[in-house]
């Protein structure tokens, strides 16, 4: 195995990884916060039309992103209307918006498949982010080194703030923190609205650097494994940051496989049908949930009030 | 002013009925809107999707067959649903049964009848049975959250779907085509109204919800299920038990998503490939919900959803929109839906936004 | 010093809830550094009278004064403001978050949270309140976290400070350091308003009582001057020895008995059960007495088959273990039960009666054969409950969540006794029922134990225990006191019991034994 070859796997494993960070990371807050939205896959995928589109219009990329992150960001606002003021079911209200999200990004996409947008370049020099070597850690879009600044100011932020000290009050028990005094649905709104922005740019990642054009369904479940990411992750952040790279790991091994570079190095895996490997970050996410849930007896460190409706009695 | 609710003595009964089909109207009404907001004939649209399928008797054969694997999958889900047990991979699971009904179709060869057909449908019954009770079995022994497995099962399911086509099971007169041979006609469920795509598969869509009723209505099962999503703890009293309910509830999903794929393979398509899993089983979820999780009503619900499923085809010639619109209309009636189940338990009403009074403090 | 105005002073005070007259014209004063102690039973009104003065309610009538001055209090931050602070039985903490963390929430102003935590240090030396503020919540004992909302009330600085039931949770050893703690801030001039039902805590630390009975203000005596004895009469009240009580029967075989019983307590705050041991015979009414959150719950989910024991043979109806049975299997056994709460555990609001029926009598009566529940007997067995227990509802058809209280629980007594069950546990039997009501579902367990049923009674209401049971028995703290025979028992022993005074306890049950 030679180091380029080392290198090429982990910018490809930090690539892939990076929507499912980005996204789990959003939904860590979200669910922090007492709110389990797994309309993650919807919200990605909005986000993924609308950054495109963005791109497409503006010609910048960096707008584009910022477009994905309002319009995820608007989405998951409509999620928690129904599930803060109206109290809907908050499962099926996320499986709604994930079906919304899902058939609106088909509809608005029809247009722009097949489109090309401009890229986003390395931040860095191209002696650096070209450098066979450096590329490791200068050959990313900025949206990579966006995600890995966020997992540091989200656990600041929960770990260290006032803001995020009053975030998981809200999480751990929602009618304390009413009858001291605190905005529990106001604070769901703002922890809802900011998973729906990450996931946005979770999702423009796809549409924008990992292929990048726009193809209907094109996030394949990704929301979903995000949703788990963050089981797997107990709930932290810099566990959430690990399990991104473990999920990376198993999508690009699909990737070798489909491309025949891992019989190179192993023969005997040729036998293995590529299939395999694409089912293997699904299947690996089972038997991951299973381990870390019997482990920690039910969930562990699971926000107490997650996905129960806020009932306050006055 | 704002939102007061008053907790009704008991759920009305009238908004039970009345909310479905105000959530579908609001969509209808919504839809018009919308898409008249962005440049399309939001009337038109709006009337192909919901109302040309059911106006053109050429429609309803389309209707017919896509409602009958969205009711059978529904009637399944229901029951979950009605326990606070949530399989949404209902989808794998109709994968999976419709390749076990495929897989006994290929063992006996060209060989047909009654016989066979019967053991590709008890095939397909027990494979989506088997693919749910993984979900039943990690939430029981390692209290794994059942949505997140059964969704990550359902791409699984895809992924074995994929390599069977394109490897073993593959036609070999299909000029490399991912796909299984098609069935011939003695393997295929017989055909109702002869002309037609109508199978026996609808017939059983038809009658299930019946038997599903009596069951839900009549029998002790049935009963557990109410109970445990009506008040767990009343539950406990009269002594069911949780685990017990949660498998039940998991393996009956399963097996009916599973029934559905094995009907819909050997009553409509005949052969598996890639393009074979629809999103049925997404969209049972919605006709469960829309149909109030009542047998009956999940017969009502999924003609309503088949119709928007053909409609969206429809409007898709006539005002040029895209499929995947039919999965908007959709997924409005389910948020719609949803958010009605407050005036079922609550009368809501505006009231003015009460002014704290503050505290008369002596001066110090 | 000596023209100073009372430090609180209610005046009239009323307070009614739907069919309750919680608090009736009650009055009475605290004065700056006293130690005023709010004495009653269950119900007796006193955590209403204490959330009026802190802001969570509004009295119907009557005025509260504050240092001379009158005053309303709409929300708990005015009361924070005035300086009252209150610590609460039920801990409103966040599990996860810490100590630092949890007192910084309730904290009205932003506060650096090195600030915060030098000022907390500062308090907690002044007062020897032992506490990590790094520490998680979850990993505290009981006592430990009384101590985080006494802290957090402190910060405040507050001139009064309410303490509800504030013991009912510490060991012997964390109360002598709490009273040193509120002996020290009296003698700093901070007033202490200090709920219990607990006599002897009350003699050794107050300057003064308020007994309430019954939402009305009984007396304000000097505790030192009376005894535990005419204090406990006074909350209970002395009326009770004229309670006719049922002659001595004849009673049976011993039907069900409960050897050793233990379980470990349900949720945080759920209450162990200790070697619960008791004996009834067939034809006995059992009755067991005691302040709530004393283990009631968890005894009747333990004895129903709603929770289930290691030990197959502590719990045995005729010889049978039942220990390690489910409650359908206890049932065809004939163990019935009946809890507390009626909507949503006793009966499915939702559901028709004649469905709630099917709950929990399907097996013993038919009204399910071989998987298929039998509308008809289900309707007819339901009709015989409306008429036998005269239950108003508009028929077996009606929901059960549109009965009122006492409808539905004759309705819930009454499907449980025409099952003729060989054991019978029920748990408040007249809680929020109407006198006419009581008195039909007194009769009737009267009537199931004169034919030969055991009977268990899990009640709060003292009178109804005396008046109904034969055997008497007290459970404090997850433990069950020796039996007593009703008539033989002292009432001011009973009172003694239920408020953990074990020592006189042991002597009394000794007495009635």
């Amino acid at each position: 195995m030679s180091i380029e070859f080392i290198i090429a796997a982990i910018v490809t494993i930090v690539g892939l990884s990076t929507p499912i960070l980005l996204a789990g990371l959003g939904e860590l807050v979200t669910e922090k916060a007492g709110v389990l939205n797994l309309g993650v896959e919807g919200m990605m995928l909005i986000g993924a039309i609308s950054g495109f589109a963005g791109t497409v219009f503006s010609g910048s990329p960096y707008i584009g992103v910022v477009v994905a992150a309002i319009c995820g960001a608007l989405s998951a606002l409509l999620f928690g209307f129904f599930v803060l003021n109206l109290n809907s079911n908050q499962v099926a209200t996320g499986l709604a918006l994930t079906i919304f999200g899902t058939g609106l990004s088909s509809l608005l996409g029809l247009s722009y498949t097949g489109r090309i947008v401009s890229q986003f370049g390395s931040p860095f020099p191209a002696s650096l982010s070209k450098h066979p070597i450096w590329q490791v850690f200068f050959g990313y879009s900025p949206i990579v080194y966006f995600a890995i600044f966020m997992v540091f100011v989200v656990a600041w932020f929960l770990k260290s703030t006032r803001g995020g000290l009053i975030l998981r009050a809200v999480g751990e028990n929602d009618l304390s923190a009413h009858s001291i005094g605190y905005s529990v649905i106001g604070v769901r709104y703002a922890a809802v609205a900011f998973g729906g922005a990450m996931a946005g740019i979770g999702g423009a990642y796809f549409s924008m650097v990992i292929t990048p054009m726009w193809a209907e369904r094109m996030t394949a479940g990704r929301g979903w494994i995000a949703l788990a990411l963050v089981v797997f992750a107990s709930w932290r952040p810099g566990r959430l940051l690990m399990g991104a790279y473990f999920f990376g790991i198993l999508m690009a091994l699909e990737l070798y496989a489909k491309a025949g570079g891992l019989s190179s190095v192993l023969p005997a895996i040729q036998a293995i049908p590529s299939q395999f490997w694409a089912a293997m970050p699904y299947a690996m996410t089972v038997v991951v949930l299973a381990i870390i849930s019997s482990r920690e007896s039910g969930g562990g460190n699971a926000p107490a009030c997650l996905g129960k409706p806020f009932l306050p009695t006055n | 002013m704002r939102l007061k609710l008053e907790k009704r003595p008991e759920p009305s009964k009238w908004m039970v009925v009345f909310t479905p089909i105000a959530s579908v109207l609001l969509t209808m009404l919504i839809g018009v809107i919308v898409f008249d907001a962005i440049g399309v004939n939001g009337q038109r649209a709006v009337v192909d999707i919901f109302l040309t399928p059911l106006l053109a008797s050429y429609k309803w054969q389309d209707v017919a067959t896509k409602a009958a694997p969205l009711i059978i999958i529904a009637l399944g889900l229901s029951i979950g649903n009605r326990a606070n047990v949530w399989n949404i991979g209902a989808e794998g699971q109709y994968v999976i049964g419709s390749l076990c009904a495929a897989g006994v179709g290929l063992a006996a060869g060209g060989g047909g009848g009654g016989l066979v057909i019967s053991a590709m449908i008890l095939a397909g019954i027990a494979g989506g049975t088997v693919w749910a009770a993984i979900p039943a079995v990690l939430r029981t022994r390692f209290s794994v959250n059942e949505i997140l497995s059964s969704l990550m099962l359902t791409y699984v399911a895809l992924q074995v779907l994929g390599y069977l086509v394109g490897g073993p099971w593959k036609d070999p007169n299909g000029r490399n085509f991912p796909a299984t041979a098609p069935l011939t006609p003695d393997q295929s469920l017989p055909i109702l109204f002869p002309g037609t795509t109508i199978h026996l598969g609808v017939a059983v869509a038809v009658i299930l919800p019946f038997i599903f009723w009596a069951v839900m209505a009549r029998s002790v099962f049935g009963f557990q299920i109410r109970v445990v999503g009506s008040a767990p703890h009343a539950a406990r009293h009269g002594g069911f038990d949780s685990k017990q309910t949660i498998w039940l509830a998991l393996l009956i999903g399963g097996g009916m998503a599973g029934l559905a794929g094995a009907l819909e393979f050997t009553g409509l398509l005949k052969a598996v490939n890639l393009g074979y899993p629809s999103g049925y089983g997404f969209t049972a979820i919605i006709v469960s919900f829309l149909g109030r999780l009542h047998p009956i009503g999940c017969l009502i619900a999924g003609i309503v959803l088949a119709v928007t499923y053909v409609g969206g085809q429809v409007a898709q010639t006539t005002v040029h929109i895209p499929n995947s619109t039919a999965g908007i209309f959709q997924a409005m009636m389910l948020f719609f839906i949803l958010a009605s189940d407050i005036f079922v338990r609550y009368r809501v009403r505006f009231v003015p936004t009460p002014k704290a009074s503050p505290a008369i403090v002596p001066g110090e | 010093m000596t023209d100073m105005p009372p430090r609180l002073s209610l005046r009239g005070i009323s307070k009614r809830f739907p069919g309750v007259l919680a608090n009736d014209n009650v009055s009475f004063e605290v004065k700056p550094g006293e130690i005023h102690a709010l004495l009653g039973e269950n119900g007796a009104g006193k955590s209403t009278l204490v959330k009026m003065i802190y802001g969570i309610m509004q009295p119907d009538a009557g005025e509260i004064w504050w240092n001379g001055e009158r005053v309303i209090v709409p929300n708990p931050k005015a009361a924070r403001k005035l300086g009252i602070g209150m610590v609460f039985q039920h801990f409103s903490l966040f599990e996860a978050l810490t100590v630092l963390e949890n007192i910084a929430l309730g904290m009205d102003g932003k506060i650096p949270q090195r600030e915060l935590e030098a000022k907390i240090r500062e308090v907690m030396n002044q007062y020897g309140l032992k506490l990590d503020p790094q520490r998680i919540v979850s990993d505290l004992s009981v006592g430990e976290r009384q101590r985080i909302e006494i802290v957090r009330a402190l910060l405040l600085n507050p001139t009064l400070l309410i303490m509800d039931e504030p013991t009912s949770v510490l060991t012997p050893q964390e109360v002598e350091q709490l009273f040193v703690v509120l002996r020290q801030l009296a003698k700093e001039g901070c007033s202490i308003l200090y709920i219990s039902h607990k006599l002897h805590e009350i003699k050794a630390l107050c300057d003064t009582a308020t007994i309430l009975r019954g939402g009305k203000l009984v007396d304000t005596c000097d505790p030192k001057a009376e005894t535990s004895r005419s204090m406990a009469e006074k909350m209970i009240g002395g009326n009770l020895k004229t309670i006719q009580k049922p002659a001595s029967r004849e009673f049976g075989s011993e039907k069900f008995v409960v050897n050793k019983l233990g379980m470990a307590g349900l949720g945080h705050f759920g209450v162990s059960l200790k070697d619960v041991t008791f004996t009834v015979r067939a034809g006995e009414i059992f009755g067991i007495a005691g302040v709530a959150g004393n283990g009631q719950n968890a005894l009747l989910l333990a004895l129903s088959g709603e929770e289930i024991v290691d030990d197959a043979y502590a719990i045995t109806l005729d010889g049978q273990p039942l220990g390690v049975l489910g409650a359908k299997q206890r049932r065809l056994k004939g163990l019935a039960s009946v809890p507390e709460e009626r909507n949503g555990h006793a009966a499915v609001p939702d559901f028709t009666l004649s469905d709630n029926s099917v709950l929990t009598a399907r097996d013993r009566l038919g009204l399910a054969i071989s998987g298929i529940i039998q509308p008809r007997a289900a309707k007819k067995y339901t009709g015989e409950i409306i008429s036998a227990f005269a239950v108003k509802a508009t028929g077996s058809d009606a929901m059960a969540g549109s009965l009122s209280g006492g409808n539905l629980q004759k309705y819930i007594m009454g499907r449980e006794i025409l099952q003729k069950p060989g054991v019978l546990v029920v748990s408040q039997p007249t809680w929020g029922v109407d006198a006419g009501a009581a008195a039909a579902i007194h009769q009737a367990l009267v009537d199931l134990a004169a034919a030969g049923s055991a009977i268990v009674v899990i009640s709060q209401d003292l009178d109804e225990l005396l008046s109904l049971c034969d055997t008497l028995a007290v459970i404090n703290e997850g433990r069950l006191s020796k039996s007593m025979k009703v008539s033989e028992a002292d009432i001011e022993e009973i009172g003694l019991l239920m408020g953990g005074i074990h020592g006189e306890a042991d002597t009394g049950a000794k007495n009635a034994a």
